[in-house]
C-alpha cells in the first residue's frame, strides 16, 4: 500500500476520508518510520499497541466528520497522558504515570486522533537545543551534528522526519517557534489562555502556552482548532467561542498593514537572516500589504525580564518535586530535609537547578523589589510597546531566530549565549500574544530559517491568513534527505 | 552586584537542593554571568510604571468550593516512591 507519511496532515485526512488509505495502514507506516529513525532519539515512549488498536477501532466504525479522523499523533512529553509515562524530559519524573489526561490531548483524541508516542524535550522545557533532556539530545533531521532547537526539539525533529503527521509543543519563550525555524516547519504559539494549561507539566505559568507544529499553515489551522477551547480547570483559560480556523483560511492580505520593528535588526545577525526578512517584506508587499516601519523600544529588555520572571515561576512550580508524592526519591534519605535536598539534587539536571536557584534568589527576602518587581514593571513596558503599535498595524513581521540550527555542544558551556537564541521569540510570551514561525528559506549552509508573524491577542486567524498567503508565494519547501534510515 | 559562594550555598539551602562542593565554582561563574545580563534592566527608570501581574484583561475566575471527586486514594498514591497501604511514607521527623 502507498506510504503517505511524507504528505501533510490535511492531505492525509483527505486520503482517509476518500478511503485511499485506512487508519491502520497509515499507523503502520508511521510505526515503520519511527523504528528506522532511532538515531534521531525523538521518542521517549512509544505507544504502538494502543495506536494500532485505536486505528482498527476507527476503521471498523469510521467517523469522517471529526477534525482528525483516524490520525495517529505523537506529542511532546510535557503533556500528561493517562496511564502513559510522562517524564517532562527529567529524571525526577522518570517513572511518573499520570492517572489523568491533559485537556489539550483529550481535545485531540475527542477529534478522532490517537497517541503514537511521547516526544523528547528539554528538561521541564528549559532549553533551546534539546540538550538538557535526561534522555539525551535529539538530532535534527536536517543534519547529523545539528540540534533540533528546543524545548520542543523531539516534536520538531519527529515532524520533519515524517514520524508523525503533525504534533504539539509548548512555548514559554520560543519553544515551539525556534525548533520549527530550525527544522523548516510551521510552529504556532497561540494567545495566552487560548489552549488549556491543565495537565501540562508546569514551567512558568504566566508564559506557558501549548500550540501546533505542522508542515504547513492549513495543518496548523486544523490542529489549533482541534486543541484549543475554554476549560473550567484552567483559571486563565479564555471564555470564547471556537473559531473554524481551517474553514476560514483566506490567502488575501490586500490592504493589511505589516509592521517591521527596527529593534529586531541585531548586531552580528547573519546576512542571510536579514535578506530573508527583506524577501518576506517584498512578498507581502507584492501581494498588496502595506509595509510600515515601527519601533518596539523595549525589545532588548525582554530577555533579561524573561530570565527573572520565568525562573521565579519555575522555582515555585518545581517546589512540588520533593520525593514524597511522585517521581524519584534519593536513596540518601536519613532525615527529611536531607531527603528533599538529595532528591532534588540528583533528580534535576544542571540547567533546571540553575533556573531554580535564579528564581529562588530573585524571590528571596530583600531582593524581590530589585529583581522580580522590576521585571514585572518592564514586562508592562514591553506589553505597552505592542499595544501602541497594534493600533497602527495588523501584524508584525520579524525573523524567528538570529541564526539557523547550531551544532550539538556548541553553546552548552555558555548559558547566556544559549539564552540569546530566544531574543526574537521571548517578547511575544511576555505580552501574551499569538505568533507563527514560517519556513522561509535556507542560509549558506543550506539550513532552514524562519520568519515570525506576531498578531494581536486572539487574532490567530489573521496571522494564519497572512502565513497562508506567504506560504503560497514564497516558493520555499524544506527538503530533507533521510540519511538516518 | 555579584554572588559569592556563600550566598549561592544559602540560596541552594532555601531551594532545598544540595550543591556538590566541586560544582560551586562553576555554578558561581554561570550565575554571575546570568545576573550581569539580567541587570541591564537597571538602565530603565520604572518608578512610574505599574507592575504587570496578569496578562489577561479580566480578573481571575473564581469557582464554588465544592468537592467534585474523591475516593481516589489509590490513584493519588500510585506514583509515590515510598508508601504503605494508606499513606505516603517519609523519613522519621519526630524523635
Amino acid at each position: 500500500m502507498s506510504d503517505l507519511t511524507n504528505q501533510s496532515l490535511h492531505e492525509i485526512i483527505e486520503k482517509i476520508k476518500t478511503k485511499k488509505i485506512s487508519s491502520l495502514e497509515l499507523t503502520n507506516n508511521y510505526i515503520k518510520n519511527i523504528k528506522t529513525a532511532k538515531k534521531l532519539n525523538t521518542f521517549v515512549t512509544t505507544t504502538f499497541e494502543h495506536a494500532l488498536e485505536k486505528a482498527k477501532e476507527f476503521d471498523k466504525k469510521p467517523n469522517y466528520e471529526q477534525l482528525l479522523p483516524g490520525i495517529p499523533l505523537a506529542v511532546k512529553d510535557l503533556f500528561c497522558t493517562q496511564d502513559v509515562k510522562t517524564t517532562a524530559g527529567s529524571n525526577i519524573l522518570n517513572n511518573f504515570i499520570p492517572s489523568y489526561e491533559s485537556t489539550v490531548t483529550k481535545n485531540l483524541w475527542n477529534n478522532g486522533a490517537f497517541l503514537l508516542g511521547k516526544l523528547n524535550c528539554d528538561e521541564f522545557a528549559m532549553g533551546s537545543s534539546n540538550e538538557t533532556s535526561f534522555f539525551g539530545n535529539v538530532i535534527n533531521p536536517v543534519g547529523d551534528k545539528l540540534v533540533p532547537g528546543g524545548s520542543s526539539g523531539g516534536s520538531s525533529a519527529a515532524l520533519a522526519a515524517d514520524l508523525t503527521p503533525a504534533t504539539i509543543g509548548t512555548d514559554t519563550g520560543g519553544s515551539i517557534r525556534q525548533p520549527a525555524s530550525f527544522t523548516g516547519t510551521v510552529g504556532l504559539k497561540p494567545t495566552y489562555g487560548l489552549c488549556s494549561r491543565w495537565g501540562i507539566v508546569a514551567f512558568a505559568s504566566s508564559l506557558d502556552q501549548a500550540g501546533p507544529m505542522t508542515k504547513n499553515i492549513i495543518d496548523s489551522a486544523i490542529m489549533l482548532e482541534a486543541m484549543c477551547g475554554f476549560d473550567e480547570k484552567d483559571s486563565t483559560s479564555i471564555k470564547k467561542n471556537k473559531e473554524p480556523y481551517s474553514k476560514n483560511l483566506k490567502d488575501n492580505v490586500k490592504g493589511l498593514k505589516i509592521g517591521i520593528p527596527k529593534e529586531y535588526r541585531v548586531d552580528n545577525m547573519p546576512k542571510e537572516v536579514d535578506e530573508l526578512w527583506e524577501k518576506g517584506k517584498k512578498i507581502l508587499k507584492d501581494l498588496g500589504a502595506e509595509i510600515i516601519n515601527i519601533s518596539l523600544p523595549h525589545t532588548k529588555y525582554a530577555l533579561p525580564t524573561y530570565y527573572i520572571v520565568a525562573p521565579a515561576e519555575a522555582s515555585s512550580n518545581l517546589a512540588r518535586y520533593d520525593g514524597v508524592r511522585y517521581g524519584f526519591r534519593s536513596k540518601k534519605d536519613e532525615d527529611l530535609i536531607q531527603m528533599y535536598e538529595n532528591t532534588r539534587s540528583e533528580g534535576f539536571g544542571d540547567e533546571v537547578k540553575r533556573r531554580i536557584l535564579i528564581g529562588t534568589y530573585v524571590l528571596s527576602s530583600g531582593y524581590y523589589d530589585a529583581y522580580y518587581l522590576k521585571a514585572q514593571k518592564v514586562r508592562q513596558l514591553i506589553k505597552k510597546d505592542f499595544d501602541e503599535n497594534f493600533k497602527k498595524v495588523d501584524a508584525i513581521l520579524t525573523p524567528s531566530t538570529p541564526s539557523s540550527a547550531f551544532e550539538i555542544g556548541e553553546k552548552t558551556n555558555d548559558p547566556v549565549s544559549m539564552y540569546l537564541n530566544d531574543i526574537f521569540t521571548v517578547p511575544v510570551n511576555l505580552a501574551g500574544l499569538p505568533a507563527l514561525s514560517l519556513p522561509a528559506g535556507v542560509d549558506q549552509k543550506g539550513y532552514p530559517l524562519g520568519l515570525q508573524l506576531i498578531g494581536k491577542a486572539l487574532d490567530e486567524q489573521k496571522i494564519l491568513n497572512i502565513g497562508y498567503a506567504f506560504e503560497k508565494n514564497c516558493g520555499f519547501q524544506s527538503q530533507i534527505k533521510k540519511w538516518w534510515s | 552586584m555579584s554572588l559569592d559562594k556563600e550566598k549561592i550555598k544559602h540560596v541552594a539551602k532555601l531551594a532545598r537542593i544540595s550543591v556538590n562542593e566541586a560544582k560551586v565554582d562553576s555554578l558561581t561563574k554561570d550565575l554571575n554571568s546570568i545576573f550581569k545580563f539580567i541587570e541591564q534592566l537597571n538602565e530603565l527608570d520604572t518608578s512610574n510604571v505599574e507592575p504587570l501581574t496578569s496578562i489577561l484583561n479580566e480578573s481571575l475566575r473564581t469557582r464554588k468550593d465544592l468537592i467534585n471527586d474523591g475516593k481516589i486514594r489509590d490513584k493519588i498514591l500510585q506514583n509515590s516512591p515510598k508508601k504503605n497501604d494508606e499513606f505516603f511514607v517519609v523519613p522519621k521527623v519526630v524523635e
